[in-house]
């Protein structure tokens, strides 16, 4: 009986043993399918991007690589007011963001108890619809007599001439729209993640409750306050439906320039410096962003 | 037991309690900012239902801020302006086979990162961040570059897909199994791997204990990321943009119908695709809860 126990004992290390050898090569099969996909469908395509955007020539005459930075100078000096009102669009976009979602999922991660996910699915369920389509719906809600002002003018609470539509305006609300998620979910698990003790333990030391959230919340909430920064900053600069369907001709920004320059002008070595732009300024946010948090960070991923 | 003696012993010795309950209006502030942003979010949605009933004049028959009155006209006939069938019809090709693709090859890697400590594991992680923080018209004009590059090498050019359904999947896939890996790796981080050693320990081998213990744990993550690649397929339109050359998916289409004039068919499809999404997203909590109840 007793060696008959022994022998079950020592079986198990020797089983596990033999798979040790394969254990240590799991890790690798499992990442080679996805890993090869994203080297060929990711990394490589953004390699060809600088390659296309250092070529010369014309299509007629065929492209050729040739080192041209002239691409990246005549580019970045001919659309530079479009590059700063991305910059300065998307920027606004960013902190409007961050202020509108901030004390929502402050409240749903605080004070939402056990219908936190319920909230936060209404949250998300408006975004099963294409954004091309929600962007439409806001051009019909913005527009000169449209759902909002429409009935206001009708009114006289607003002038006839009173536009919204085709305004810097226009498009800035309609980004905001867009992105709010971006922000939102990442602000979310960050809020979310903080011992609620916490705050407890500082009211239990007699701070206030402005001096609790400042000097406890707040501090903790800052890596997502980031990953949303990260996620909402730069693909918001890189936008151009919302300047197509919401804005005018006077406030096209970068984005709509690559997209006519790519698909309409098909000038794809100037379209692509002014893409590879755009790319490199999100590699150095990443990577900073990598650098301080780490890529593990769940602030970031874990929402998604 | 101590701490009720302690509370009953502060409640008698008549002591102010340190957290006083909040008696006064502000309270309602966050609680009614809350809902009223998910009414602002929600607002674009009401519209479409509603004015998918939008009786407007036949000819032309395009979207109008204003509404006419109610028809059940679009609804009878979805499908009924040229060119949007075959749209719709090209994105539920794709979006099941680019979601079940990205599903496969991203649970797989959201396995490998969840689970295991091995060389390149952070290279792929920032790879997958990168993947997920990329702006989609850098991606899109990237595959771009790659499609209209490949035909021109030597060998391999002769596999080169042409721009259409083949480099709109390709693409789709590509975006989506970032996203797959990172559901997938949130929750293999949060399992307890006690109970695969269990599984050890009473002699599975460790491919039925994969099978009977971690894939059934880990099910609802992948199903979750399926729905997601699903969706971001279904909605993409920017990368979808840039490489599907002369075919349309349906939001391309309802794109190029806002130049001319929104048929209000487009609400009717778009309302039909929210509902799906919603009941699949609620079935998926259903099925959640109701496993975790058992």
């Amino acid at each position: 009986m007793a060696t008959g126990t022994e022998e079950r004992v020592s079986a198990a290390p020797a089983r596990r043993g033999a798979y040790a050898r394969h254990r240590r090569t799991v890790p690798y099969w499992l990442t080679a399918p996805a890993g090869l996909y994203l080297l060929v469908f990711l990394v490589l395509p953004m390699v060809i991007l600088v390659y296309t955007s250092l070529q010369s020539g014309g299509l007629f005459g065929g492209l050729r690589f040739s080192w041209a930075w002239e691409n990246y100078t005549d580019g970045i000096l001919q659309y530079k007011t479009q590059f700063l009102r991305s910059i300065v669009i998307s920027g606004i976009v960013t902190v409007a963001c961050l202020l509108l979602a901030y004390p929502m999922t402050y409240w749903i991660a605080f004070y939402g108890q056990r219908w936190k996910s319920s909230i936060l699915l209404l949250i998300l369920v408006p975004f099963f619809v294409s954004f091309v389509i929600r962007t439409v719906q806001w051009r019909f809600m913005l527009g000169d007599n449209g759902l909002i002002f429409g009935p206001l003018k009708s009114l006289g609470l607003l002038p006839q001439g009173f536009r919204v539509l085709a305004t810097p305006f226009a498009v800035v609300a309609g980004i905001t729209y867009n992105y709010l998620p971006f922000t939102a979910l990442p602000l979310y698990v960050a809020l979310e993640r903080i011992d609620k003790s916490l705050v407890e333990a500082a009211k239990d030391l007699y701070a206030s409750k402005w001096q609790a959230f400042r000097r406890v919340v707040w501090p903790l909430s800052l890596p997502g306050v980031f990953a949303a920064f990260l996620l909402t900053f730069v693909p918001a600069t890189g936008d151009y439906v919302n300047a197509a369907v919401l804005g005018g001709p006077g406030t096209r920004m970068i984005g709509n320039i690559i997209q006519e320059t790519f698909l309409h002008s098909v000038n794809y070595p100037l379209a692509a410096a002014l893409s590879v732009v755009l790319m490199v300024a999100m590699l150095i946010l990443a990577s900073i962003y990598a650098r301080v948090l780490g890529t593990e960070d769940e602030t970031l991923t874990a929402a998604i | 037991m101590g701490a009720t003696t302690l509370t009953t012993r502060a409640d008698e010795t008549g002591l102010a309690p340190l957290h006083r309950p909040n008696k006064r209006w502000t309270r309602f502030i966050l609680p009614g900012f809350t809902w009223l942003m998910i009414v602002y979010l929600a607002s674009p949605i009401f519209v479409m239902i509603l004015y998918s009933f939008n009786d407007v004049p036949v000819v032309p028959v395009k979207q109008t801020p204003k509404f006419w009155g109610f028809t059940l006209r679009w609804w009878r006939d979805p499908f009924g302006v040229p060119g949007m069938p075959e749209a719709v019809r090209l994105s539920l090709e794709i979006a099941p086979l680019s979601a079940l693709v990205a599903t496969t090859l991203g649970a797989l890697l959201g396995l490998a990162l969840g689970r295991y400590r091995f060389r390149g594991k952070g290279p792929m992680n920032f790879l997958i961040f990168i993947a997920i923080a990329v702006p989609e018209i850098v991606l899109g004009s990237s595959l771009l570059s790659l499609f209209i590059t490949w035909p021109d090498v030597p060998v391999l050019g002769s596999f080169a897909p042409g721009l259409g359904f083949t480099t709109i999947l390709l693409s789709h896939i590509g975006f989506s199994v970032a996203f797959v890996a990172v559901t997938v790796r949130a929750r293999v981080q949060t399992l307890d791997r006690s109970l695969e050693d269990a599984a050890q320990d009473l002699f599975a081998d460790p491919v039925t204990t994969f099978f009977k213990v971690t894939l059934p744990l880990i099910a609802p993550s992948i199903l979750a990321g399926f729905l997601l690649a699903f969706v971001l397929s279904l909605d993409d339109f920017v990368i979808t943009n840039f490489v599907s050359g002369a075919s349309a998916t349906f939001p391309i289409f309802v794109y190029g119908a806002t130049r001319i004039g929104l048929p209000p068919h487009v609400n009717v499809i778009g309302t039909m695709l929210f509902a799906a999404g919603v009941l699949a997203a609620v079935a998926n909590l259903a099925i959640q809860s109701w496993r975790a109840r058992r």
